[in-house]
């Protein structure tokens, strides 16, 4: 991974803080996260592997981009979001989101996995990253509650 | 100054850049004077040309990337200029044909059509250079200071409101975009 947007939430400060750290990869910060449909679509087509860090309701906000974007070039968007709004979410305005993003998933049928244990991080993301490839599609890993928080 | 004459007056310097251009009348114009396989037409996902240009900057920074950007475009994407001033790409050259209106959907006016300007918004964003011109000598001019500076530059070109009578051609979107790619590909660092 070379190229990885993000826009910051709760859930996401210590990933993104990750990602500045890292010196072989390029945080790019975004003021909207359909920005990073446009970034990472440029990126794979310059031969650099990217990702994009986002909440479910930054996702909600960037389908235009993965649908007219992402999905009618046929780029390999690898999309980790952060899945707001489920069983434990305790802040009243995540609730909507939560309980469509799945569905907004798979209307759109994109594949998606979910990340709930540490031990699912690596092997699932590296699997999601290969099918987007072979697919040449936008895949989807949403980061869970019981991974991502302890309450 | 017709946006199509603007493409023509530049048209030499784009051999060796990497070229994104917006959907509609950019793509068709720039097809209708010669394709080439270091140009990709982003035929939807209005606003993100721009983005597009940003990825391909940052990742290969050897190479110039230029991006045709439009009025209509820009402002949905306003957001994005934050970003591009931000990372501040200096191999990137955004052009914005402005012609204050929506001419593929049938010519309704921008925002920029009453008052709203987009280099004084991409200053105000942070792009180090910027500026408006008007005339055909003006933007040749403009464009070739702005790929000899070696910074980032939004250039606005103000352009009638006129466009080809189609918008559909004959090079298919994904038979543009994996050609694109490998062409991307094969070209070397330092090329």
């Amino acid at each position: 991974m070379r190229i990885v947007s993000a826009l910051p939430e709760t859930w996401l400060v210590h990933l993104i803080r990750m990602a500045e750290d890292d010196d072989e990869m390029t945080l790019v910060r975004l003021a909207k996260e359909e920005e990073g449909v446009g970034i990472s679509t440029g990126a794979h087509l310059a031969g650099v592997k990217s990702a994009m860090l986002m909440q479910n309701h930054g996702f909600l906000a960037a389908i235009n981009g993965i649908v007219s974007c992402g999905q009618l070039y046929r780029i390999p968007l690898l999309m980790l979001i952060s899945q707001r709004g489920s069983f434990g979410e305790k802040d009243p305005w995540q609730c909507e989101g939560g309980g469509v993003t799945e569905h907004v998933l798979e209307a759109l049928r994109i594949p998606f996995d979910r990340l709930e244990a540490a031990e699912h991080v690596g092997k699932r993301i590296a699997k999601a990253q290969t099918l987007a490839h072979s697919a040449g599609r936008p895949v989807a890993l949403l980061l869970c509650r019981d991974l991502m928080w302890d309450d | 100054m017709r946006r199509l004459d603007a493409l023509q007056a530049v048209y030499p310097e784009l051999e060796r850049c990497v070229v994104v251009t917006i959907m509609g009348a950019v793509a068709a114009e720039l097809q209708s004077i010669g394709h080439r396989p270091n140009f990709f037409y982003l035929q939807h996902a209005m606003g993100l040309a721009s983005s597009v240009g940003l990825g391909i900057a940052l990742g290969r920074p050897e190479l110039q990337v230029v991006v045709f950007d439009g009025d209509g475009s820009l402002l949905m994407n306003l957001g994005g200029l934050t970003t591009l001033a931000r990372y501040r790409p200096r191999n990137l050259v955004h052009v914005v044909f402005d012609n204050e209106s929506l001419l593929s959907v049938g010519g309704f006016p921008t925002a920029t059509s009453t008052g709203s300007d987009l280099a004084e918004i991409a200053r105000a964003a942070g792009v180090p250079h910027t500026a408006t011109v008007r005339t055909l000598k003006e933007f040749r001019e403009g464009f070739l200071a702005a790929q000899k500076r070696d910074d980032l530059t939004t250039l606005v070109a103000k352009t009638d409101a006129v466009g080809p009578s189609g918008y559909v051609t004959d090079l298919s979107l994904l038979e543009n975009r994996y050609e694109f790619a490998r062409h991307l590909k094969q070209r070397t660092r330092g090329e």
